[in-house]
């Protein structure tokens, strides 16, 4: 991640687009998992009718959502279950230390969890000497690789197999060469099974926090967090503060929605409910807010809390698949990345809101229907207004703006540019120019519309 | 029927053959058609920038000019969508809702005012139809990919009216074409290979021809044909619709 920081996502995106088979590998593995999507979602003739009803399910949450973070918390406790509560990313980070400490544990075990990603908990733990292991298949790869995940749900969906083949090889002992999905998959469970039996503490993350029970649900395609939290003494489950919802009866309409947005799978093969620690071991849930209540006050930005982290926008997106995720250098990238993370820090992620053509796409699969592109202008909005876009860019604004708000101006600058492309098309036709690296620039007509419509009202007289 | 044509700037600089035919088209409906001289742009390229503050010139312009008429009927879908969404003016908010409801981009308005059946236009070649995003999912003038919904398509309704012209299959029907305004240039790279795949797209089906309700997308195919030196044309639907039997 340090490597990339200081560069934007065009910049980034340009680097990916270096090798264009890698390019077009990259974007046809999502657009298949993309027409998945469209194959289960056609299989349910009701399928608007559940993203409507998902959609407003979370906006009654959001307009409640300390009253029902209270009700889940009295619940949890009832059920036996410890609850913390960290503002920000630092203090989950070292309620997770203390929880470890004072047991003396120092490896643990962790399933998927996008809120860790996002507070970098491996990096602190790893600084403070404990070892975590990520069992998710896809993250613990990416873990021996030394990267972040580059998509919410397929984390490794940027490696191919055979370079898969060389990370096991090099760090699990596999074959040298060896790429069989079957084999590379059969040697991280015995790598993991060994993890599993070992570790007395797991880490998961949470999909659905249900306020009237106080249980929690996980969903997972590998039985990975069951394992993790089955076999652990201590389970430690780390929830975004949005990812409430009010009763039991509504988990249907997110569990037949997030599976079927995600991948094309009816459901996740394993769909687990977390209610009550067993005896003798312990739950505790760390409840976490990290800017989210600042994004739940911004009126215009409020419902991308709504997201219940299907990744089908990211699959969707023109941009995302031609650039890969680690372009959008947050945990989480693509259309939804983009417009959660310059609330955290809006000067960072000042360039994501832009890496998008508007095309619209996100906010149409998007099963809780937010208003992903619409956002996307909003923050362009903001961002502009806050002072965080060059100083070159916002003269030529300026300048544009005061030329096209005078017929007379434009029509002169018109002429002007249409003379230029014809008589000195090098002044238009170089390396200056971004456009022509890879486009012609469009022919200069002999006039303009306005200028043929004049001659043809006088001709008309 | 008093109709006001809106020509977005680029249009009336580089593509003067689209607007054209929008107007003759529309003549030989039956619309007795105004072009108020003054109209420059839609604002569309500041806001989408992030400098929608800077936009009201552009507005107030566009109120003067485009004030009083039944219809505005514009070639593009995306400049039609930005009018639609974010035309307001401070002292004249009455009148900015006023356009917003009577803008219509050109398909959407022969097909759902006019109601266009018959066209005696004729165009005997193999077209792909570049669905633009602002036309689809904005304006809603064809039934997106991504929705669990009856499919239509009105331009794609209104080309099938023509003599001679096969619409060849796309493998996706609506995936971007990478314009996206200044995205072009500032994200070049992403952009320029959005255009190309798309290019190649209607290359393998087979197409002579490229067409559009939208310019700004067939601007920047066009841009990718020629430098591939390709014999593959773009078209404005327009100038197929008012292309005459031969």
């Amino acid at each position: 991640m340090s490597s990339t920081a200081t560069k934007d996502h065009a910049e980034l995106a340009a680097i990916f687009n270096r090798d264009e088979p890698r390019v077009d590998w990259h974007d046809e593995t999502l657009w298949w998992v993309r027409a998945k999507r469209d194959i289960a979602a056609h299989k349910l003739p009701e399928w608007e009718l559940l993203r409507e009803t998902a959609s407003q399910i979370k906006n009654n949450v959001l307009s409640n959502l300390s009253t029902y973070l209270e009700q889940f918390e009295a619940n949890a406790i009832k059920n036996g279950v410890t609850v913390h509560w960290a503002a920000d990313a630092e203090e989950h980070n070292q309620i997770v230390h203390k929880l470890l400490s004072e047991r003396g544990i120092n490896r643990m075990v962790k399933s998927k969890s996008m809120l860790t990603e996002e507070c970098h908990l491996n990096e602190f733990l790893a600084q403070r000497g404990f070892d975590v292991i990520d069992s998710d298949l896809g993250e613990r790869i990416v873990q021996l690789a030394g990267e972040p995940p580059s998509h919410i749900v397929l984390p490794c969906i940027h490696k191919k197999k055979e370079e898969i083949g060389d990370i096991f090889h090099e760090h699990l002992g596999s074959a040298k060469g060896e790429s069989d999905p079957k084999i590379l998959t059969e040697t991280a469970r015995q790598h993991l099974r060994e993890v599993f039996l070992t570790r007395r503490a797991a880490l998961t993350g949470v999909n659905f926090a249900i306020a009237e029970t106080g249980e929690f649900v996980i969903c997972t395609n590998e039985g990975n967090a069951d394992m993790g939290a089955h076999l652990a003494e201590i389970h430690i489950a780390s929830m975004g503060m949005e990812k409430i919802i009010p009763e039991r009866k509504h988990l249907g309409v997110f569990l037949r929605l997030l599976t079927r947005s995600a991948t094309g799978q009816p459901i996740t093969t394993y769909s687990s409910h977390f209610a009550k620690p067993q005896d003798g071991k312990e739950i505790h849930i760390v409840i976490v807010d990290n800017g989210r209540s600042i994004q739940l006050g911004r009126e215009d930005f409020r419902n991308s809390l709504k997201c219940i982290r299907c990744g089908a926008c990211m699959n969707t997106c023109p941009v995302y698949r031609k650039s890969g995720g680690h372009s959008y250098h947050t945990a989480v990238a693509g259309p939804i990345g983009s417009i959660l993370a310059p609330n955290l820090d809006m000067k960072k992620y000042a360039d994501l809101p832009f890496a998008s053509t508007l095309c619209g796409s996100c906010s149409n699969v998007c099963p809780v229907k937010i208003d992903i592109h619409d956002q996307l202008y909003k923050w362009r909005q903001v961002i502009v207004k806050a002072g965080y876009t060059p100083t070159a860019k916002t003269i030529a604004m300026k300048g544009m703006a005061f030329t096209l708000a005078s017929p007379t101006l434009y029509r002169a600058a018109g002429k002007m540019g249409r003379l230029t492309f014809k008589y000195a098309p090098f002044a238009v036709n170089n390396g200056a120019n971004p456009w022509y690296k890879h486009r012609e620039m469009p022919k200069a007509p002999e006039q303009s519309f306005g200028e043929w419509y004049a001659k043809r009202k006088e001709q008309k007289k | 029927m008093k109709v006001a044509l809106f020509v977005p700037c680029y249009v009336d600089q580089f593509y003067p053959k689209a607007a054209i035919a929008t107007l003759e088209l529309l003549e030989k409906l039956g619309c007795e058609v105004h072009y108020p001289k003054n109209q420059t742009c839609c604002g569309q390229p500041m806001a989408n920038s992030g400098y929608e503050h800077l936009t009201g010139g552009c507005n107030n312009l566009f109120i003067d000019n485009f004030s009083g008429y039944d219809y505005v009927v514009c070639p593009s879908g995306s400049c039609t969508l930005h009018i639609k969404e974010h035309l307001h003016a401070h002292d004249n908010e009455d009148m900015a809702t006023e356009i917003r409801k009577r803008v219509f981009e050109l398909t959407e308005f022969l097909v759902d005012i006019l109601r266009v059946d018959i066209l005696e236009a004729s165009f005997p070649y193999r077209v792909g139809l570049h669905n633009s995003c602002h036309g689809l999912r904005g304006l809603r003038i064809s039934q997106m990919s991504e929705l669990v919904a009856p499919a239509f398509s009105k331009p794609a309704q209104l080309l099938n009216l023509v003599k001679g012209l096969e619409l060849v299959p796309l493998s996706r029907n609506d995936d971007c074409c990478g314009f996206g305004g200044t995205f072009c240039v500032v994200e070049e790279a992403v952009s320029s290979k959005m255009g190309k795949d798309r290019v190649d797209d209607h290359l393998e089906h087979g197409a002579q021809y490229i067409t559009s309700a939208d310019l700004s997308c067939l601007m920047h195919l066009e841009g990718i044909l020629r430098r591939q030196n390709s014999d593959v044309k773009v078209i404005h639907v327009a100038e197929i619709l008012n292309n005459s039997i031969q």
